[in-house]
């Protein structure tokens, strides 16, 4: 019998219909669970809206970021005496537009922060596989060096990275993906440990399965949901992160409207002018809670024990 | 027990040599000539470029310059930091006792507020309280800390002028250190008012310093004791008629505790973290702000030295958490 007869055709396609349901039917139960916690579903709301303002920045921000309204230094927020209504959030000391440069800023948090999570996502989990499916040697240097990475407090580390490739959003970048990689080689590592002596696995290996198959199509999807919380909350530590190494001068370089250097550049005008830095912080706080409440549903939602709680 | 206290010491072996390595990598991976680095703005002259070589044995294969580097940790030789001369550990061991005096304040108020608010809120699970306190948590967890302290700088100290902006004590006052400790040192100095002095100019930083912990720790206590009520002893213990009190305060929380333990041990790194920001924002001198001056004058030993020290502290109190841990949970030992 060969695979192009029709009865194998129609049980490939059975098969695969039931595969698309099987999928639909989980994402189902998935977003049951997630929508019942009602802050998730805001800071997802929330966090589609920042998505929404950083792609369309050009179209949304009221004016240039960089241009500077030399008629307009440190003018109040709409509300406030002496507020403009070009200006709805204010000025800044050299009259750049506070509400268009937090626009754009959400392009270098949000850009940033995923371009993080996909570098210390895809070489943390790589990692983690090799060191607990190879075990041995490869598991003891992988770990050690791990180990190392976690014995210093991540800003420090992301500093000195900074300092090595001189200060700038790529270093900031690369810093960042280093400090955070350790949290997903350890989570990857402990899934495939306790996922290779399953008798699935056992079953493909049987079956003849190579060492790549193995670890990425039999072992990896099992081990997903954990990584999924832990990459949530490694963006909204990105961006934490991106921000205060912005602030520390170590960032993004003046006059980038990164939300941290914002904050930086407006430290010596906080008696005289709150707005300045008020809103930039604020965009980093709601950015980061929005993250984190989406965090914590996507936890209440893939983590089958508190499910049947 | 003695097997489990040596055998994480003995973890800790390899984690200390990679960690003295990247240390000692440090000045070597810097873009440019370690020494004309070094020497910054001045610039040096060949000849005493060769003689520096020799004296700072840039001249010996790279894995004896590395295996005199780690002898020279084992006897205090931290290096000497340019901008003023001092040797780095000396430098470091007086400026420890500000940051410590801060990240302990810090943490005792995260301790002293998160178990109670995490206990109170898994014990009236899905009420007001419980949102309110965990909504709080979540917002405190989410701070950018540096915009957190700037604004409380704005209405603490701009409009309602209650606390100063910056530094350890008013310059009225001037006594001997005795401990480091400014709060201890100016009750013992007995002069009056200093010690309120050092208290107000403590207040705002040990706020700041504390946010993350607080919401991590009331986070942590919440989801344990809503665990640990579950339990059928629990169940038992209220079964048994035992006032609510005693149930949740003896039999819950004792082992509730013991994950709340391991979360205050880790937050040691948090604190180290956060002191940069806030020493930097409420001019602290400690060592966050002693760093962060370092690497702006591009005084290089410093920060080697100081990366080192620091990295050496979160090892040594991670250690004291896993020994802790194992002396409170049998399993853990004997696993």
């Amino acid at each position: 019998m060969t695979n192009s007869s029709p009865a194998a055709k129609a049980d490939t396609a059975k098969l695969e219909a039931e595969s698309r349901n099987a999928t639909k039917a989980q994402f189902a139960e998935f977003w049951y669970y997630f929508s019942q916690n009602k802050g998730a579903v805001i800071g997802l709301a929330i966090f589609a809206l920042l998505v929404v303002m950083a792609v369309f920045a050009p179209v949304l921000a009221p004016h240039d970021p960089d241009v500077q309204y030399r008629d307009s230094f440190l003018a109040p927020p709409i509300w406030q005496e002496g507020g403009k209504a070009a200006f709805l959030l204010g000025t800044d000391w050299v009259g750049r537009d506070i509400l268009s440069r937090i626009i754009y800023g959400a392009r270098y948090s949000l850009g940033i922060a995923v371009m993080v999570v996909i570098f210390s996502v895809t070489t943390g989990v790589c990692l983690g596989l090799l060191a607990g499916y190879m075990r041995g040697v490869v598991d003891v240097v992988i770990m050690r060096i791990m180990d190392i990475i976690l014995s210093f407090p991540a800003l420090l580390l992301a500093l000195v990275l900074a300092v090595i490739l001189q200060p700038g959003l790529k270093s900031a970048m690369f810093a960042i993906s280093i400090v955070l990689l350790p949290h997903f080689v350890r989570l990857t590592r402990a899934a495939v440990l306790s996922e290779r002596s399953r008798d699935y696995v056992v079953a493909a290996r049987i079956a003849g399965a190579g060492h790549i198959r193995l670890m990425f199509t039999t072992i990896l999807p099992n081990c997903l949901a954990p990584l999924i919380v832990q990459a949530t909350l490694s963006f909204s530590n990105a961006i934490l992160d991106v921000a205060a190494l912005g602030f520390l001068g170590m960032g993004a370089q003046p006059p980038t409207p990164e939300w941290g250097t914002m904050l930086a550049e407006a430290r010596e005008f906080i008696l005289r002018a709150w707005w300045v830095v008020t809103f930039p912080g604020l965009a980093i706080l709601i950015t980061v809670l929005a993250i984190n409440l989406v965090g914590d549903g996507l936890r209440d939602a893939l983590d089958p024990k508190l499910k049947r709680s | 027990m003695l097997r489990f206290i040596l055998g994480r010491i003995g973890l800790l072996i390899p984690t200390f040599f990679g960690v003295t390595f990247v240390a000692f990598l440090f000045i070597r991976l810097l873009p440019g000539d370690p020494l004309e680095l070094l020497a910054g703005e001045r610039g040096i002259s060949p000849e005493r470029k060769a003689q520096l070589m020799v004296q700072m044995g840039f001249d010996k294969p790279f894995l004896q310059q590395y295996w005199d580097y780690v002898v020279g940790i084992f006897h205090g030789d931290l290096g000497v930091s340019f901008a003023s001369k001092k040797p780095v550990l000396d430098e470091f061991l007086t400026l420890f006792p500000a940051t410590a005096e801060l990240a302990l304040c810090a943490i005792i108020l995260a301790v002293c507020l998160g178990i109670p608010a995490g206990i109170f809120a898994a014990v009236k699970r899905g009420s007001f309280f419980d949102q309110t306190i965990m909504g709080t948590a979540l917002v405190g967890y989410s701070m950018p800390i540096f915009w957190w302290a700037l604004l409380l700088i704005v209405f603490f100290s701009g409009t309602l002028g209650w606390t100063p902006v910056s530094g350890r004590i008013s310059l009225m006052y001037f006594f001997p250190q005795v401990t480091g400790f400014m709060l201890i040192d100016s009750l013992l100095s007995g002069e009056k008012g200093a010690f309120l002095s050092a208290l107000s100019h403590l207040i705002l930083p040990s706020i700041v310093l504390a946010t993350i912990p607080l919401a991590v720790i009331a986070r942590q206590t919440r989801s344990a004791m809503l665990e640990v009520l579950g339990e059928d002893y629990v169940r038992t213990a209220r079964a048994k008629g035992l006032p609510p009190r005693r149930v949740i305060g003896l039999h819950a929380l004792r082992n509730a505790l013991i994950p709340v333990i391991t979360t205050i041990g880790l937050q040691v790194g948090v604190l180290l973290t956060g002191a940069i920001l806030t020493e930097t924002i409420f001019s602290w001198p400690g060592i966050g702000k002693w760093l962060i001056e370092s690497i702006s004058r591009r005084d290089y030993t410093v920060v080697q030295g100081g990366l080192l020290m620091i990295a050496g502290v979160i090892m040594v109190v991670n250690l004291i958490v896993d020994v802790l841990y194992g002396l409170i949970n049998p399993r853990i030992r004997h696993n």
